[in-house]
């Protein structure tokens, strides 16, 4: 393990930021945190998390997939790769780390998602652990523990001084970089700083939420649950949580016709809206509460059936904060959890 | 290498009943305007939906001209009204957004305004051509 | 704090439901914490004894929902309405949206709804309890041993710090005392905003609608916002998009969404309140009704039931769109 005091940071960051382009938690001109691309006078916001996730970093909101042009009778396919670069990702909390590997199991299984692959394997992620949970934060409940996120490097925060921990040779090859500006210390220089996390984490009004009831196989118990009307009746039907989510990883592949050729692009798409996975033969989920129930069903139900019970929600509590109706996934496990009171 | 002149695109929607003909007269008595002029016939000025407009946009026009039948000659009686209240709304928001409010305009040409329609698209193209490319609203993809 | 109590609220709904007049309350309810409240739907008496909630964070306004949920009940579903609320009710009146016999409307005051992102921007993050029946807010946080005492003046929502009106258009029933409209200053920011130069205006828009992530929200919370299909939802009509592509398809959807409404958006304010990215979407709607204030004479859509919204009316000496900024350059 090894530190540096928090006034040193400017010149960490800086360090970085010649091997690779560097993005950190900063605010925005209306007050929210998000990441920016580190130059000089970027400052480190003191926000507990960023509005958008880091997942727009390995899967955007919207890429370019490849271009068609048709000259004569040929049509050429050009690749519009550009996702070559290696970039580090600084600041990133324990449940979105988390949130990585729950879109790895989705994107790197076969057929392996080679944009996003190669976005994976281009970037480094450096973890920050939490000091001051809001309210809305409910990790514990998947297991994650924020003071010990993981990632390629773990970073802790006092007061003073910033802790680093290398955890892969990716972290550790840049831990190297950072030699002449850190020092060495031992692992319980932060043993503290968790003990003040874990106490916080206790006292947290989500803290008793528990997974109990869902899983795999719970799909015929909890699919007509008559509770899903009441929970879904004055939905929107935005997007909003799925795209604030660190977890949702559906997508829509569309073709732009540019009136030159034609961009084939991927961007996000909701289970929320009314076009999602809509096919020849028309819409599977014609109401909006069988689009709610998908979403909730895929987090809870489908995602852990298939992935030996990893839940694909890591509690980072985006939505809670974000749906213009307060609806969320607490109020779902809530209510037609088991004992969840 | 000789540097190509800069002709804007214009496009410019024609009322069936009035405009369209005009444009028709300006070209029977040799009248001239730029040949960047592209024109859309429809049915009435008031066909003309604000996303039309945004639309000519992102495909790669530099200025949006709409024109119509004068106000009372309407073929429909008051699709011109309409328009006139539409495209006023519509291109203030344009100047709210910071977009040049020269690349928008909407004028009233008769069938029988030959001349009048020759000359606005000479003096459109003109003030479209001193502001340069559409950069404000263009969507690169369709540049390419 | 809020003139009318809870509890009146409750008595009010609970004597509806047993005497028969309504056979539902469309209502705030409970949420995990004091502020995030839902809109939900209530049938009973327990059941509105043990989640309906009234406090300076029931910000969502209901008219819209009337349309759904008056299409499936049979008799009479009960709704209160915030000043605010009742234009958006008069306008979906106006456009024939729902059906008004299977209504029963109740009226009542506002003082303000308070934003809990202003709220936190005070006390930080971990609220674990807010109290605003007293003259001042009392958040109280996991981090701090006593309540933060917060002005609600401070911490008002934009809406609502512009407040247009606390009289209400439409009611069956009023609780509590009427107010006036106010004469407020809502269209100061706007015309900050006008007298910018164009490259001003065009790098204030850029900054604020590049961030649109077209989730959609504030379509779908606006009341005026009513159509069956959107046509950024139609594939068949070229412009539908999922993504905001780019600065393009941004100031598209943006133009676009707020001239669907021009004329018959009250300025409720959901837009904005529901945006997740604070993109000041008001400001928008605010322009065109500016704008059709100074042109056609000042019109307040939802003022009255039946009132023809200016985009869809004319006169024959309507100022012509070339004349609009001479106008305006003549005034500044």
């Amino acid at each position: 393990m090894r530190k540096c005091s928090l006034d040193s940071m400017n010149s960490v960051f800086a360090e970085i930021a010649k091997a690779a382009t560097l993005y950190i938690p900063a605010d925005r001109t209306d007050g929210a945190a998000v990441y920016t691309k580190w130059e000089e006078g970027v400052v480190w916001s003191n926000a507990l998390n960023t509005v958008r996730s880091p997942k727009d970093f390995f899967f955007p909101q919207m890429e370019n997939l490849m271009e068609f042009k048709t000259q004569g009778k040929n049509i050429e396919i050009i690749d519009t790769r550009s996702e070559t670069e290696d970039f580090v990702v600084f600041g990133v909390r324990a449940c979105d780390v988390k949130s990585f590997e729950i879109l790895d199991r989705v994107f790197l299984s076969e057929p392996v998602d080679s944009y996003y692959a190669a976005r994976r394997a281009h970037g480094v992620i450096i973890s920050l652990a939490c000091t001051r949970p809001s309210e809305t934060c409910f990790c514990g409940t998947f297991g994650i523990n924020p003071a010990e996120p993981a990632g390629d490097i773990s970073v802790w925060k006092t007061e003073t001084e910033v802790f680093f921990r290398s955890n892969t040779e990716k972290g550790a090859a840049l831990m190297q970089k950072l030699e002449a500006l850190t020092e060495e210390c031992t692992e319980e220089a932060v043993d503290a700083q968790k003990e003040k996390i874990s106490a916080v984490m206790k006292k947290l009004p989500l803290a008793d939420l528990t997974t109990e009831g869902f899983g795999g196989g719970k799909t015929k118990e909890l699919f007509d649950n008559p509770a899903w009307d009441e929970l879904s009746q004055t939905c929107l039907g935005c997007g909003t949580c799925t795209f604030v989510c660190p977890t949702c990883q559906c997508y829509d592949i569309k073709d732009f016709n540019t009136g030159k050729g034609v961009i084939r692009y991927r961007c996000w798409d909701s289970c929320m809206y009314s076009e999602f996975t809509r096919m020849a033969h028309g819409n599977n989920r014609n109401s909006q509460k069988e689009r709610f129930r998908q979403r909730f069903m895929h987090k809870l139900v489908y995602y852990p059936e298939n992935n030996d019970g990893l839940f694909s929600c890591v509690g980072c509590g985006r939505c809670l904060a974000k749906c213009p109706i307060s609806m969320n996934i607490v109020k779902v496990m809530k209510k037609i959890g088991g004992n969840n009171k | 290498m000789q540097v190509k002149e800069y002709k804007p695109l214009i496009v410019a929607f024609c009322c069936n009943w009035c405009s369209y003909a005009g444009a028709d007269l300006a070209g029977n008595n040799r009248l001239a305007y730029p040949a960047d002029v592209k024109i859309i016939r429809v049915p009435c000025s008031c066909r003309v939906n604000p996303m039309f407009v945004l639309r000519a946009f992102q495909r790669g026009a530099d200025g949006v001209i709409i024109c119509g039948c004068h106000p009372g000659d309407c073929h429909y009686t008051s699709g011109n009204y309409y328009t006139r209240r539409r495209m006023a709304a519509l291109f203030s928001m344009l100047d709210y957004l910071g977009i040049e409010k020269e690349r928008t305009r909407v004028e009233w040409v008769s069938a029988a305004e030959g001349a009048k329609f020759a000359a606005t698209m000479n003096d459109f193209a003109e003030k479209v051509a001193a502001l340069g490319e559409n950069k404000r609203l263009e969507d690169l993809r369709c540049k390419k | 704090m809020q003139k009318i109590t809870r509890e009146q609220l409750i008595d009010k709904a609970v004597s509806l439901l047993e005497n028969g007049t309504v056979e539902a309350v469309l209502g705030w309810g409970k949420g995990e914490f004091d502020y995030d409240v839902t809109p939900a739907v209530f049938k009973t008496a327990d059941e509105l004894k043990a989640g309906f909630v009234w406090n300076d964070f029931c910000g969502a306004n209901f008219s819209k929902y009337l349309v759904a949920k008056t299409g499936k009940i049979e008799g009479k579903i009960l709704v209160f309405l915030k000043p605010c609320d009742t234009y958006s009710f008069n306008q979906l009146l106006t456009e024939h949206r729902f059906d008004r016999e299977k209504v029963y409307a109740v009226g009542i005051p506002c003082e303000g709804m308070a934003d809990i992102a202003k709220v936190k921007a005070v006390c930080g993050e971990g609220i674990s309890a807010i109290n605003c029946d007293g003259e001042k807010i009392a958040v109280t946080t996991l981090y701090d041993d006593e309540p933060v005492m917060v002005d609600a003046k401070d911490v008002l929502a934009e809406r609502c710090v512009n407040c247009k009106s606390k009289k209400h258009v439409a009611y069956d029933e009023l609780l509590g005392e009427e107010g006036e409209v106010v004469d407020s200053a809502r269209f100061d920011e706007v015309a900050k905003i006008e007298a910018m130069t164009p490259d001003e205006r065009f790098a204030f828009w850029q900054n604020e609608l590049s961030r649109c992530i077209r989730c959609n929200a504030c379509r779908d919370a606006c009341p005026a916002c009513t159509c069956e299909k959107c046509v950024f939802d139609n594939p068949n009509s070229g412009v539908e998009n999922k993504a905001p592509a780019n600065s393009f398809e941004e100031k598209m959807f943006h133009i676009i969404r707020a001239f669907h409404v021009a004329g018959r958006c009250t300025d409720c304010g959901e837009c904005s309140r529901v945006c997740p990215q604070n993109i000041p979407l008001h400001l928008l709607n605010r322009k065109f009704i500016k704008d059709i204030n100074e042109f056609y004479g000042e019109y307040q859509a939802g003022a009255e039931v039946g009132s023809r919204a200016p985009l869809v009316d004319y006169t024959t000496g309507d100022i012509e769109p070339g004349e609009v900024f001479d106008r305006r350059d003549k005034n500044a």
